[in-house]
């Protein structure tokens, strides 16, 4: 058994481990180990295309992270209040956000944006003033890919949030209200000191899954490049050690929320 | 919040979200499914009409359905094969102080990129990888890379956690004073196991399989990088579909498919397998 354990972690593991020991090899070829470098770092850091697509993956995912935990939580807070009709509503369209494949969500999403943004788009040209200039058209990217990460993840979080909230001891909430505490009184000293933790714990989360995926973003970027999309092109391309460098730090950054989230959510219990 | 909650402090609450659903899921879905009983205009994209002619289509795009029906289960067969023995060790063999770091250990990587972990055995199954280590030992023209093989330990190295968790959950659960009372009575440890153990965590086994299942339907990095355009599932078509051929409304009709016979796969299964046995929830947050 004992063997089979550390079959098992060394299966987990060793793949990301060659990954992370090839992005310090100093040789030009992806696969042969010649030396230890972190020039790849360097070349990567200074490549404006990687940096470009770091910075759009980074402002999607802060977006992401801070609109989910915020519309995630008022669901979560608003949905343990009702019953009936509206409650089983919400419960499936956040169901069926969570299991549709994200590659249908993605291309869904594509085709219905394309055809707003055609009627939309006329319609700024005619109500734009002249004297502005041509009018701005709006175009598939930012907007779209934060538009349905955060679909993704605010459900989730939802999720997250009322498993929280049912864990909740009810008896502060009555003993608050008793005590003549307005409802947002006994919201913000009694409810939201509780279910913080979960919330930030929710949003780093967001954030990573939001900085790692790849197909949604890939049907609705528009012009826009994320870091993954731009992983996948360049590992279309060919593999090279730059791409091993670029992976590792993604792996870290996933790595080190994964731990805040985890001692976020621990803390509490 | 309070006892008589006031009506429109919860519309204001889920406001934001029923506006994004709308926008971002809604719309889209229904949109998605106009187009599929659309045509293609002649400079491709779509043109309006109310036609069955792209499922009529639908056979031409058989082996990518064929692929992903069965791989997707063979995937999870294997995951859950090499899953289960693990959780078995970890939930009921592991010293429970150190239960929870080895459990971490395993549900890390699951939260790391998909498309590196999936890039990591592209760089592990490729021309320089194993191929040439086995050259050294003199074993020449080894392929692997761009093969159903391939894809498969793919899909279990990526789904691995996935199906564990909820399998060891549902081992932990178990009650120690069953087994002891099974052993006491006589039974062999495999009796105890095939009569008390196996069939109480089969309530995991099954939500481990239904999450990994689900995610397979949908997959396309992994038969991107791992079947090279031999072995292409579903999510494959579809990308061709859309961004290549810019066939938009076939493309729709076969994710409108997908979504269908993941629904009715799902269902069966709930039907079959959580009839006999309880439903679970799971959270690997």
């Amino acid at each position: 058994m004992r063997w089979y354990a550390a079959f098992v972690y060394l299966f987990l593991y060793a793949p990301i481990g060659i990954i992370v020991l090839f992005s310090f090899n100093s040789g030009n070829h992806a696969s042969d180990f010649q030396g230890f470098s972190i020039k790849w770092f360097g070349i990567a850091l200074s490549n404006p295309f990687v940096i470009e697509a770091l910075k759009v993956s980074l402002i999607v995912a802060i977006i992401t992270a801070f609109l989910s935990s915020v519309m995630g939580t008022m669901a979560a807070l608003a949905l343990q209040n009702i019953r009936g009709a509206l409650r089983i509503i919400f419960d499936s369209l956040i169901y069926i956000a969570v299991m549709i494949p994200g590659i249908v969500i993605g291309i869904a999403a594509l085709i219905a944006m394309a055809n707003t943004l055609n009627i939309i788009n006329p319609m700024i040209d005619i109500i734009w003033p002249d004297i502005f200039g041509n009018a701005p058209q709006l175009n598939l990217g930012l907007f779209s890919i934060t538009g349905i990460h955060t679909l993704w993840t605010m459900s989730l979080t939802t999720i997250i949030i009322r498993a929280r909230l049912q864990g909740m001891d009810r008896s502060l909430i009555e003993a608050s209200t008793d005590l003549y505490a307005t409802p947002f009184q006994t919201f913000y000293k009694i409810t939201l000191p509780q279910i913080f933790p979960g919330i930030l714990a929710a949003a780093l989360l967001s954030f990573t899954l939001s900085f790692d995926d790849f197909i949604m973003a890939f049907f609705v970027s528009g012009g826009k490049t994320t870091l993954p999309i731009y992983v996948f092109a360049s590992i279309r391309r060919g593999v090279t050690p730059e791409i091993n460098a670029i992976a590792t730090m993604m792996l870290i950054v996933s790595l080190v929320l994964l731990f805040i989230s985890q001692w976020l959510n621990r803390s509490k219990k | 919040m309070t006892a008589q909650p006031k009506s429109y402090v919860t519309l204001f609450l889920l406001a934001p979200m029923a506006i994004w659903m709308a926008i971002f899921l809604i719309m889209p879905l229904l949109v998605l499914l106009v187009y599929s009983f659309g045509e293609l205009a002649p400079m491709g994209g779509y043109k309006p009409a109310f036609t069955l002619a792209q499922y009529a289509n639908l056979p031409t795009r058989f082996a990518a359905f064929k692929n992903t029906m069965v791989l997707a289960p063979a995937g999870t067969l294997c995951a859950v094969i090499i899953a289960y023995p693990m959780a078995y060790y970890l939930a009921r063999k592991v010293n429970p102080k150190r239960r929870l770091m080895w459990l971490t250990l395993i549900i890390v990587p699951f939260w790391t990129s998909l498309l590196i972990r999936t890039y990591a055995w592209m760089f592990i199954l490729g021309g320089r990888g194993i191929p040439a280590w086995l050259k050294y030992i003199g074993i020449d023209d080894f392929r692997i890379l761009n093969t159903p093989t391939a894809v498969l330990i793919g899909i279990v190295y990526v789904y691995l956690p996935l199906m564990l968790f909820p399998i060891f959950v549902s081992l932990e659960k178990l009650d120690g004073s069953l087994l002891e009372a099974s052993s006491d009575l006589g039974a062999s440890p495999i009796k105890t196991f095939l009569q008390v153990t196996l069939p109480m965590s089969l309530p995991g086994v099954a939500t481990g399989c239904m999450l990994v299942f689900i995610l397979l339907m949908g997959e396309f990095i992994i038969p991107a990088f791992l079947g090279g355009g031999k072995v292409f599932f579903i999510g494959n078509a579809l990308v061709d579909l859309f961004l290549q051929s810019r066939n938009w409304p076939f493309g729709a009709a076969v994710a409108v498919t997908l979504v269908v016979i993941m629904l009715i796969v799902v269902s069966l299964y709930m039907k079959l397998v959580f009839k006999s046995t309880k439903t679970q929830d799971v959270s690997m947050i």
